[in-house]
């Protein structure tokens, strides 16, 4: 504690969220009572530049050197007057924030209790503020390399918006191709425009940009390193093609003897060799051998490949190599799967062959397609009369994902004008809810209304083949609860489309520690704010951007692309980055080098010295969260900013307050 | 394995042959039942919407019958409504204290009490393949069901979602053990979609249209499948199937004929054990011109019957039933 500590009190009214229950000109009097308060106020609104200008004044003119806010949540407003202090020329660090919000005037409707309350925590914080210590950031220097993990449309628009800037990224992508889901589908809603013509383009420019070096068919292995200074580890999957050879002229895929299901792409309802691009207008153009599949691996003999290669490109020694690139900062877009159909059995796909997943209808309806664009039965030629499309499958339905998936209403609606427009079929719509909530989507949802579609408001029951009657003979039959008109419905149709929705990519939550961020309780990648910072996450430097944050359509999952990069290009922009000061410090003098602490460490933030034998705090890695401080057995660590001495001193400010009501209510 | 037995009141008269059956392949598939003494009806459909207290003690009289012998873990029962309402009256009285305490109260006028939890209730069914297996019962089969299309028809009381967090044995929209008990027994197995559908419990003595159109819905959807028979797990299904079938065929002027058997009959006969020993026979739509077809080669389909449909090169591939 400084000599002569003076403690200026600003006690917040917060309009009346919090002074509409808490007594504040009372709580402010009161501490003007106590230990080292110089000052003690209330007002408005201390968030206001008026308010803020009252602490700057105090520093300045009335000698006050230590602070405290009682208002809301430090998560909204310590930045603000960590910022007042600094500018009146007072260490942030001086600073302490008593939440009378939050904590306090928002959980109680009880004027005395809560007027208590408020004078135990300003009382906390102004005993432990007097024992609070200067600190001083630490900055570090930001590489300005970026990684961008995924690349679907949302990581090919953050990774052009990052190179265009004029800096490098690697773009990483698992599949052999860049596109991601988009470049499954056909037509993209709502102006039911071409989803290649809009998409190859940006493929083109970033499978071709000098600042972008693409690894595809490649995956990131391990990441080390904080904000800034990040090492990863990429492994780039042997393709069997030797890329500075091969001129992508598709002999080989041409040739290849052996044919099997694409389960990725064509989404199970088309084929592939087992050498092979995705599509024709994959990036970059090089094939892909897939050696589960392929003759020659699996049984030695073939090397049809190999045969008909005009460059020899095929080489069936390639192994996969590891690559290690430094980077400053990392975004993850790494979008989402198809919810599984096959787990409502009773919509019987897998089991009844016109039943449709949405992503098989997109390959079905695209004219590069299995079917070259044409609408039919499973039996590849019948042209169905009439479609039932089931909205919500998976989604809003507390036996799967409680969440709305988002992009099923358009889409199914989408469906409907295409269904119409290709067969002229008659087209139900099954539904519980039409959501259509952007700019355009419901004029579309007008505009499909008037094209004649049928919508049935009910969540269906089941699909069938089991006829009841002549009417049903051969067709799929679709038993729905019509809402509307409070009957059950047998519909018999065609064809049934199940709008699946969407969900977090299987491994979601691995990748989520590789790269040390948490996932919700659905593995949605979680953002750091969701209102006020939706693309940045808790750990400094890794971005989400897309699908993989929560189910997007394509011009949500742009936008956060972009986003994203807007956030990389501004830390770039400032060359170094400032990391907060409450980190821990290990005692060198009395560490005995056990490793606890560094085995409990969440951020692997904490390095073992082998020449000293001590451990050793990185302060650009830790985030100060104490775990260390509990576990050391030799009590080596200490916290800035929560120092054994400060967290008792808050306590006892707090205890002897609320002990000083006691007594007086027993006298 | 040691297992307590509640064969219900149907397996003493109806569904005696469940009951013959049953113990026809228990010996042979290793289960030892141990026939509860003194048990009586578990109430069936209706009595617990009569009286809630009154059907509970009913129920829960058997379960202390059968906890009395302390050796015996898991109660079987072979009628489906008997093992959903022991089952469900064992859970209820775990999740309930106060019916617990009620339901013990009657029972102590008997002298008996019953904790919930002591026994775990299990179908027979659920015994047969996932405690015996179906692969230990293949390796059993010297006289595999080749050739014979069935029907698996598992009705809708043992599909029930899990009572207090025990999980339903099998899938409740879609169950598909008894597909793999057939399966293994060397049976054709006909997709049928109304697996789990109503048989119409006793509607046809409350409303003749909806029972019949109940019955007519599961017999038109197996005869479309080609199927030679049903088997079936469940003495109320195979009455409703069985013995209301010619009178639905009046009622609804059709003319199905659809053997309906217990799917312990198929074992036993798969097992080798002779057909009259299985109480085969007493069903009421004769069976025996489709288990002609067992052993010998299926005979050629008559003419005019639907041919499958061969796969068109254009054909798309049917989706992996396994997740990617």
């Amino acid at each position: 504690m400084i000599e002569n500590t003076r403690v200026g009190v600003y006690i917040c009214h917060c309009g009346s969220n919090i002074a509409g229950v808490v007594d504040v000109a009372e709580v402010a009097k009161w501490a003007a009572g106590l230990p080292h308060v110089a000052t003690s106020q209330d007002y408005k609104f201390m968030c206001s530049s008026l308010g803020q200008e009252l602490i700057e004044k105090d520093i300045k003119e009335h000698g006050v050197n230590r602070v405290v806010v009682a208002s809301c949540s430090p998560h909204l407003h310590e930045p603000t007057f960590r910022n007042a202090c600094a500018r009146a020329g007072l260490n942030p660090y001086l600073f302490e924030m008593a939440n009378i919000r939050e904590q306090d005037s928002w959980v109680t409707a009880d004027k005395a209790e809560a007027t208590k309350k408020a004078k135990a925590l300003v009382a906390a914080a102004v005993s432990r503020v007097a024992h609070q210590e200067a600190l001083n950031s630490l900055f570090v220097p930001i590489d300005p390399n970026v990684l961008v993990v995924g690349g679907g449309v949302t990581g090919i628009q953050a990774a052009l918006e990052v190179a265009n800037s004029g800096h490098k990224v690697y773009l990483v992508e698992r599949e052999p191709s860049l596109g991601g889901h988009m470049a499954q589908f056909d037509k993209t809603f709502p102006t039911l425009d071409c989803s290649a013509c809009i998409l190859t383009p940006k493929m083109f420019d970033a499978g071709n940009h000098k600042n972008i070096q693409l690894l595809t068919w490649s995956e990131v292995e391990k990441v080390d390193g904080y904000i800034g200074n990040f090492t990863v580890t990429i492994r780039k999957r042997a393709r069997y093609v030797d890329e500075s050879k091969c001129n992508g002229c598709g002999v080989c895929q041409e040739k290849c003897p052996k044919k099997v299901v694409d389960e990725v792409f064509e989404a199970g309802l088309g084929y592939r060799k087992a050498i092979y691009t995705p599509f024709p207008q994959a990036v970059p153009k090089f094939p892909v051998l897939d050696r589960e599949n392929c003759n020659f691996f699996q049984k030695g003999i073939c090397k049809v490949c190999q045969k008909v290669c005009p460059t020899g490109a095929i080489d069936y020694e390639q192994p996969d190599t590891l690559m290690t690139v430094k980077v400053g900062n990392i975004i993850l877009a790494t979008g989402y799967d198809l919810f599984d159909a096959r787990r409502i059995p009773q919509y019987g796909f897998g089991r009844l062959p016109n039943v449709f997943t949405s992503l098989e209808f997109e390959r079905m309806t695209n004219a590069a397609g299995p079917t070259g664009g044409k609408v039919v039965l499973r039996d590849g030629v019948t042209q169905p009369k009439s479609v039932a499309i089931i909205h919500c499958v998976g989604s809003r339905d507390r036996n799967y994902h409680n969440y709305c998936s988002a992009i099923c209403c358009m889409q199914s609606l989408k469906f409907a004008h295409l269904v119409g427009e290709k067969t002229g079929a008659d087209v139900y719509q099954c539904y519980i809810d039409i959501r259509t909530p952007a700019k355009a989507y419901d004029e579309f949802y007008q505009r499909i209304i008037n094209e004649g579609v049928h919508f049935v408001r009910g969540k269906v029951a089941e699909v069938t083949d089991a006829a009841r009657g002549p009417e049903e003979a051969g067709k799929t039959i679709v038993q729905v609860e019509d809402t509307l008109i409070g009957k059950q419905r047998r519909i018999p149709v065609d064809m049934v489309v199940l709008s699946a929705g969407l969900q977090a990519r299987a491994d979601a939550k691995e990748v989520g520690k590789k790269f040390g961020i948490s996932c919700s309780a659905d593995a949605w990648f979680i953002e750091k704010h969701p209102k006020l910072d939706p693309v940045a996450t808790m750990t400094d430097g890794v971005f989400v951007a897309g699908a993989c944050q929560g189910p997007k359509d394509i011009p949500a999952s742009v936008a956060q692309g972009a986003a994203a990069a807007a956030r990389v290009l501004s830390i770039i922009g400032q060359g170094q980055i400032e990391i907060e000061a409450a980190t821990a410090i290990v005692d060198e003098t009395s560490c005995v080098g056990c490793k606890e602490c560094i085995a409990s460490c969440p951020y692997t933030a904490i390095e073992f010295l082998e020449d000293l034998q001590k451990a050793h705090v990185i302060e650009a890695l830790c985030k100060g969260c104490g775990t260390c401080v509990g576990t050391c057995l030799s009590k080596s660590i200490r916290l800035r900013h929560f120092t054994d001495e400060q967290l008792v001193a808050e306590m006892i400010g707090a205890m002897q307050t609320m002990k000083s009501f006691e007594t007086v209510e027993v006298q | 394995m040691k297992y307590g037995y509640f064969p219900g009141c149907s397996l003493e008269r109806n569904a005696a042959a469940y009951h013959i059956s049953s113990m026809a392949v228990a010996k042979p598939l290793g289960m030892d039942f141990v026939e509860v003494e003194d048990w009586n009806c578990c109430g069936a459909t209706e009595y617990v919407s009569l009286n809630l207290i009154a059907s509970y003690a009913l129920i829960a009289r058997n379960l202390a019958q059968a906890a009395k012998d302390s050796t015996i873990a898991q109660l079987v029962a072979p009628c489906s409504a008997c093992y959903l309402n022991l089952r469900k009256c064992d859970s209820y009285m775990a999740k309930s204290p106060a019916l617990a305490e009620k339901v013990n109260t009657a029972l102590a006028a008997g002298g008996l009490a019953y904790k919930a939890g002591t026994l775990r209730v299990r179908h027979l069914l659920d015994v047969m393949v996932n405690d015996i297996g179906c692969e230990a019962i293949a390796a059993k089969v010297t006289k595999p069901l080749k050739g014979l299309r069935v029907v698996p028809y598992y009705g809708c009381m043992i599909v029930r979602p899990g009572y207090s967090g025990q999980a339903s044995f099998d899938n409740v929209e879609q169950p598909d053990t008894l597909d793999k008990l057939l399966a293994a027994l060397g049976a054709e197995v006909v997709p049928f979609s109304l697996k789990a559908a109503c048989c119409g419990g006793h509607m046809t003595q409350i409303s003749e249209a909806t029972g019949f159109e109940l019955i007519r819905r599961l017999v038109k959807s197996a005869t479309d499948g080609r199927a030679d028979l049903i088997a079936t797990l469940c003495p109320m299904c195979q009455l409703n199937l069985d013995a209301f079938q010619g009178p639905m065929n009046r009622f609804c002027k059709t003319d199905y004929h659809m053997p309906v058997l217990y799917f312990t009959q198929l074992v036993g006969l798969a097992l080798g054990i002779d057909a009259k020993s299985l109480g085969i026979g007493s069903e009421l739509v004769d069976a025996r011109p489709a288990l002609a077809k067992i052993g010998v080669e299926a005979p050629p389909e008559p003419e005019g019957a639907p041919k499958k449909p061969k796969r068109d090169d254009k054909s798309l591939p049917m989706p992996r039933m396994s997740a990617v």
